[in-house]
């Protein structure tokens, strides 16, 4: 049992409106590294010239302070909330949509966000979409990631059958990147949630994307194999850089993965474009 | 890596003639932004027979959303978003002269049928690079939508502009020439109204 804590909106608002604007701004160091070695790794000649303007354009986003991609995404936010903190100065949900709403207005970000009918733009990317744990402690972590359309656009769910196991989790992961293509803007990073029931299968399989990018699963020799297996399989389609032909078509597989009823086998795969970003911050 | 070619804006059907899958371009000139709703819009101002916003006769559209411009800059990051989302629009437009097209991924078989018969040209520039392709961009006005934010039209000077020809007028396919899996055309084809 930790001790009471406060945590006012003010800060809360601060921080995600940093995270969310460095997060556009910048790539995290294990993006960058798996980007490194996809240049060393490809051998198609198109394929190196996509990496080589993908790593030059990061350094360029960076000094410019200039959006990595132009799809600064609606703004994901996984919180974990200790169940010692007390929130002051306002509403919880408030403070991070204040955060958002702040940092695309101020950090020049672009508004993506808009009616699913009427197709009428929010005007301030607002809402966010918020997930939060509540764990014991008292502190709270913030993890913005904003995440883009193209990349979001080729993701997808499917209710297996028990019979169909590892080789049918496989194949419907392999498959969901052939369909994808070129859209997804490849080199990928898929993430991929096995059970739970169909809604967690795509939670688990979006905070399988926060895994820095290349660690094997921690927890599952058997989800390290079949990570390394899809991979190798995803990288021999052909797709390559933006698609235009080469051996790099995924940086990584990260899957996690829970117990799901006896009757089903719910798979998710949650398509992570090579402008992975997201930013993280513990108060 | 082959040479590479520079061309401008507008395009004539000897400039699209002379172009083929695979040949790295850069391009000069103005360019259109629009994607989804634009395009809706262009499409019910024909259906209703209003003036489309620019005259389309040799232009090039860049399928997308820059991000606001910082003060005393000309535009904010831009880059190319999926243009098989526009293939319901395309082959319309091409018909009514449109003539060159910037985005990433597969365009359905209609709009390739639409590429060869009225010699027009399907450019990709990459995704995921918006810091660098901005620094192509001189000037942007806006030219209609404004009320789309993102997606409305605006007439981008470009200078140098990066891109590689995906599909051109003689049938050339940049994607089938790279084996792309079969799925990933059939799911551009799916994705047709």
């Amino acid at each position: 049992m930790t001790e009471l804590r406060n945590i006012s909106c003010r800060e809360i608002i601060h921080t995600v409106k940093n995270l969310f604007i460095k997060a556009n701004t910048s790539l995290t160091d294990d993006v960058r590294a798996a980007l490194c070695r996809a240049r060393q790794d490809e051998t198609s000649p198109l394929g190196q010239y996509v990496l080589d303007q993908i790593l030059e354009n990061e350094v360029l986003a960076n000094r410019t302070q200039t959006p990595v991609c132009q799809d600064t995404g609606i703004a994901i936010v996984f919180l974990e909330l200790g169940q010692d903190v007390h929130i002051t100065g306002g509403n919880l949900y408030g403070a991070v949509s204040e955060g958002v709403r702040l940092a695309y207005a101020d950090g020049y970000l672009r508004k993506s966000l808009c009616d699913p009918l009427s197709r009428t733009n929010t005007t301030d990317n607002l809402p966010p979409v918020i997930y939060t744990d509540v764990v014991s402690g008292n502190h709270l972590k913030i993890v913005a990631m904003p995440k883009g359309g193209g990349s979001e656009n080729m993701s997808g769910t499917a209710m297996l059958l028990p019979a169909d196991g590892c080789e049918g989790i496989k194949k419907y992961i392999v498959d969901r990147v052939k369909t994808a293509g070129p859209n997804p803007c490849p080199p990928i990073i898929v993430g991929a949630g096995i059970g739970g029931t169909m809604e967690q299968a795509a939670l688990l399989a979006k905070k399988a994307l926060l895994r820095p990018v290349g660690l094997p699963n921690p927890n599952d020799e058997r989800l390290r194999r079949l990570e390394e297996e899809t991979l190798a399989e995803i990288n021999k389609t052909g797709i390559g850089p933006q698609g235009y032909g080469g051996c790099v078509t995924a940086l990584a597989v990260q899957i996690d993965m829970r117990p799901c009823h006896i009757a089903g086998l719910p798979v998710s795969v949650a398509i992570q474009c090579h402008a992975a970003r997201h930013q993280e911050a513990l108060l | 890596m082959e040479q590479v070619i520079t061309i401008k804006t507008p395009l004539t059907g000897d400039v699209c003639k002379s172009l083929h899958a695979g040949d790295r371009v850069f391009l000069t000139g103005a360019v259109y932004s629009a994607r989804d709703t634009a395009h809706h819009r262009m499409m019910e101002a024909i259906r209703e027979g209003n003036p489309l916003p620019f005259p389309l006769q040799g232009e090039t559209i860049f399928y997308a959303g820059p991000t606001p411009a910082r003060p005393g800059m000309p535009i904010g990051a831009i880059g190319p978003t999926t243009s098989s989302r526009m293939d319901p629009y395309t082959p319309e437009l091409l018909e009514r002269g449109l003539k060159g097209m910037i985005g990433k991924g597969m365009r359905s078989s209609a709009v390739r049928e639409a590429i060869n018969r009225y010699c027009g040209v399907y450019f990709g520039a990459v995704g995921g690079i918006a810091a660098l392709l901005t620094q192509c961009v001189q000037a942007a006005t806006w030219v209609a939508y404004q009320d789309l934010g993102p997606e409305g039209i605006m007439r981008l000077q470009v200078l140098n502009f990066p891109l590689i020809v995906i599909n051109d007028c003689h049938g050339g396919d940049l994607y089938r020439d790279r084996r792309l899996p079969d799925e990933a055309m059939a799911n551009n084809e799916r994705r047709l109204l």
